[in-house]
């Protein structure tokens, strides 16, 4: 019973009155946050470090404060999605593909609740997970190397074609022009740098929230400029939030799932909430098969990406505590703020500050419920926000864009650079060119190909290094089914493939 | 972030209004995000130089990332090349990326490095079941294999992680550097974590990263390169005591704009020297697994001029730069 009083040392740490003043003000402004195009967890928590300091908190303070802050913005960023087809942060990305159908189909409530639902059932199960083999977890990421990664990068991409079911050439062309986006900048196995034309502030490649915010959000304004509203995303109606229970039960073994395998999918540095969500919505898609119509917005299919990347937001912190190896853009941010309180994260955290590790456990859960409350029962304040007329809304969310956007380097330039994929965005629509694998492509890209040079590099050239251990085979394998299985199905089932209407518009 | 940009702006337009502004706060550029160790120097410096009366009102502190601290050298170079009432913070990563010409066309005479502060020193580490039970078994490996042993580090290669390991083998005597190994990750703990893993035979970083590694065991550290032993971690050995001349330490310390005069850069020389003799900043150092390592004014200048010229040539023998 170490767990339970851990916990109780945990609890008697995170419950004194400011700091659940703290977990609400945080879950609130990380919720709204989220919601807000151009603004996800990383910048909620950078945005908020020199407010802690300046308020002078103890370290569990500005933890609590912080990692509600980082929960509230991994639930607010499914809101837009919904609503307006613009995910609130990258790892929200997949959700938009069921669940803005579904909003579109008046069922913006139901789309609402299973996935706070869902995002609830994901973090509780991954802070269970990590107050229970965090340390034991740790373990995993040393059994991936370069060869490991890379196999796990092309499991991702392997499943990709069945991304947009009614045109798998355009899918694979978008991720290309990812992959090549993400050959910009410095090359990290020659020291040179690439396509930057000797700008300086292509140095350090593409920021892929530069690229979501243009691809999505900017695209939007355009499409509504065009249609004089018309058929904008913007301005979808949310009548009254009921609970849809009997949907949501029937989603229950998806949220489990996605829980465990977002989870597992947090804990791999490299992998983080994307991928987790990504993989969570592929695998749920799978096992539905053509007859789950996912896409055309289906409960299951936003229960799927909103458990699986709630899950890794909590699994990102297992590599975070116990070995110092940030897993994701936030998780360094919470990295680096640990750092400046004069606390190393590490393998000894666990057993020289024990009462800093149970308390941030603690003051996740509290954090957890109380966004179930706030996403849930009192979902329809978040969703006021967002439903001001398109006319003021969307020069907001361009607002928002711009200032996320300028803060990330103080410059200009990125603010072009965004400009230059909203039209590339919009043309894509046009086109009906998936903007997903886009950004996929720049996320995964640069790390699929540094772990191939690694690996390369590690075995001289052989190739057969990248088969050689059995957590590889066995990716490679997943892999390889994941590209054949949907072919070999079409082909069996001879059934038209579904229009995928997230694309549509 | 937010409030970054309207600092900028702010200062932008009392620079503007008035340029005898000296009512207004020194500034403290981190060419990087908050959390790094140039963030850290910043902070930590700049609150010492209030604290220790230097300066007369708390030191701004702006944060201004982008490539590798090019953006806001070259910011420095063309913008605000008169202001005596800026300081920028540096690292053994500035000169390296100088020396590689990583930051286009800039070179390191553009401004004037003004003193260092301490140290992160470089460390050669090793799982804990490696066959290497000293630097010298490693080099013998290396040496009749090169392809046997990969190091993982924090930076890309041909960075300043990169260069440890060449140097020691260099001081070896042994010539066919470009044959060593080495894979750039994410960061030190990344880098252990290969290592660890037995994905790589050996990290090389800086002290601060590798501290909870040493604590739990997980790896040991072969060497550090420094010049004496480093207080706290006394049994681990010096690469110069083990026969390799090699001194390699991740200097933290500053450079002032070119155009300021040889008196607004002594009086920048004194201030630093006054942080570095302080006991709150030698409290700062220990905390924070940093050695001690003070150079300041002229000779801190021909130091970093000496760096730049080893980090060039050893860059052009392992083929980084042409």
């Amino acid at each position: 019973m170490e767990l339970l009083s851990n916990l109780a040392l945990g609890f008697d740490v995170a419950l004194s009155p400011l700091t659940l003043v703290l977990a609400v003000v945080g879950c609130f402004l990380g919720t709204i946050i989220g919601a807000l195009p151009g603004l996800g967890p990383s910048n909620g928590v950078a945005i908020l470090i020199p407010i802690t300091f300046s308020l002078g908190l103890d370290a569990t303070a500005a933890l609590v404060l912080l990692t509600s802050v980082y929960y509230g913005a991994m639930y607010g960023g499914r809101i837009s999605s919904i609503l307006l087809n613009i995910p609130g942060d990258e790892p929200a990305m997949m959700t938009t593909l069921d669940g803005y159908p579904m909003a579109k189909a008046g069922r913006a409530g139901d789309a609402l609740v299973i996935s706070g639902v869902a995002s609830f059932v994901g973090a509780l199960l991954a802070t269970i997970a990590l107050a229970m083999v965090a340390p034991f977890l740790a373990r995993i990421a040393y059994k991936f190397g370069p060869a490991e990664y890379f196999a796990l990068y092309a499991l991702a991409f392997a499943t990709l074609g069945g991304m947009a079911s009614n045109n798998q050439a355009k899918a694979a062309l978008a991720s290309f022009i990812g992959l090549a986006i993400a050959l910009i900048g410095l090359d990290n196995n020659s020291g040179f740098y690439r396509f930057t034309g000797g700008n300086l502030h292509l140095a350090d490649g593409i920021d892929f929230l530069v690229a979501i915010v243009g691809l999505f959000a900017v695209s939007e304004v355009f499409i509504f400029i065009e249609t004089h509203g018309k058929s904008s995303a913007a301005g979808v109606k949310l009548g009254k939030v009921t609970v849809p229970w009997a949907e949501m039960w029937s989603t229950r073994w998806t949220m489990i799932r996605s829980s465990i395998v977002g989870f597992v999918a947090g804990v791999l540095p490299g992998a983080g909430a994307s991928l987790g969500s990504f993989m969570t919505y592929m695998m749920e898609k799978g096992i539905a098969g053509e007859k789950g119509g996912f896409g055309t917005g289906v409960a299951k299919g936003v229960a799927a990406p909103e458990a699986g990347n709630n899950a890794a937001a909590g699994g990102a912190l297992v590599p975070m505590l116990t070995l110092g190896v940030p897993g994701s853009g936030t998780t360094a941010v919470l990295l680096a703020v640990l750092m400046t309180l004069n606390i190393t994260p590490g393998p000894t955290l666990f057993a020289d500050r024990p009462e800093v590790v149970w308390g941030l456990i603690a003051s996740l859960l509290i954090a957890n419920f109380v966004l179930l409350a706030m996403n849930v029962p009192m979902v329809k304040v978040f969703v006021k926000i967002l439903m001001v007329p398109p006319a003021i809304l969307l020069p907001g969310v361009t607002m928002v864009s711009f200032v996320g956007i300028y803060s990330l380097s103080g410059s200009y330039f990125d603010l072009v650079l965004m400009i230059v994929f909203g039209v590339m965005g919009y043309a894509f629509r046009k086109m009906d060119i998936p903007t997903v694998p886009v950004i996929l492509g720049i996320l995964l890209g640069y790390q699929m190909e540094n772990n191939l040079r690694h690996a390369m590099t590690l075995s001289g050239g052989d190739w057969t290094y990248l088969f050689s251990s059995p957590i590889a085979a066995v990716l490679w394998v997943a892999a390889a089914a994941g590209f054949i299985a949907p072919m070999f199905l079409r082909g069996v089932l001879k059934r038209p493939p579904v229009p995928d209407s997230a694309n549509e518009d | 972030m937010k409030f970054t940009a309207l600092k900028a702006l702010g200062t932008s337009a009392v620079l503007a209004l008035a340029a005898t502004s000296s009512a207004w706060a020194t500034e403290c550029i981190a060419p990087a995000n908050p959390g790094g160790g140039w963030d850290f120097t910043c902070r930590q410096v700049g609150k010492l130089l209030y604290d220790l009366k230097q300066v007369d009102a708390p030191v701004q502190v702006t944060n201004m990332a982008g490539a590798g601290g090019g953006l806001a050298y070259s910011y420095v170079v063309n913008e605000r090349n008169t202001d005596a009432d800026l300081i920028v913070a540096a690292s053994s990563a500035t000169t390296t990326r100088l020396a590689q010409k990583a930051f286009g066309d800039a070179t390191a005479d553009q401004v004037r490095f003004v003193g260092a502060i301490g140290a992160d020193p470089g460390v050669i580490v090793v799982a804990k079941d490696s066959p290497f039970q000293t630097l010298g078994d490693m080099v013998e490996a290396i040496k009749a294999d090169p392809g046997s042993v990969a190091f993982a580090g924090g930076s890309a290669a041909g960075g300043f992680d990169h260069m440890k390991p060449l140097q020691v083998m260099k001081a070896a005597g042994f010539t066919d550097i470009g044959s060593i190994k080495y894979i750039g990750v994410d960061g030190g703990a990344d880098a252990i974590t290969q290592t660890v893993g037995g994905f790589t035979q050996a990290m090389t970083g800086d002290m601060s990263e590798i501290v909870g590694f040493i604590q739990s065991g997980e790896v040991r550290a072969l060497a550090v390169l420094t010049e004496d032993r480093v207080p706290g971690f006394d049994d681990i050995p010096t690469a110069r005591e083990q026969g390799f001349d090699v001194v390699a330490v991740n200097w933290r310390g500053f450079y002032v704009p070119k155009g300021i005069s040889d008196d607004e850069f002594n009086v920048w020389a004194s201030r630093i020297q006054a942080i570095a003799d302080s006991a709150e900043w030698k409290e700062t150092m220990t905390a924070n697994g940093l050695a001690p390592f003070t150079k300041v004014g002229g000779d801190f200048q021909s130091w970093v001029d000496q760096v730049v010229a080893d980090t060039e040539a050893l860059s052009k023998e392992i083929g980084v730069i042409q």
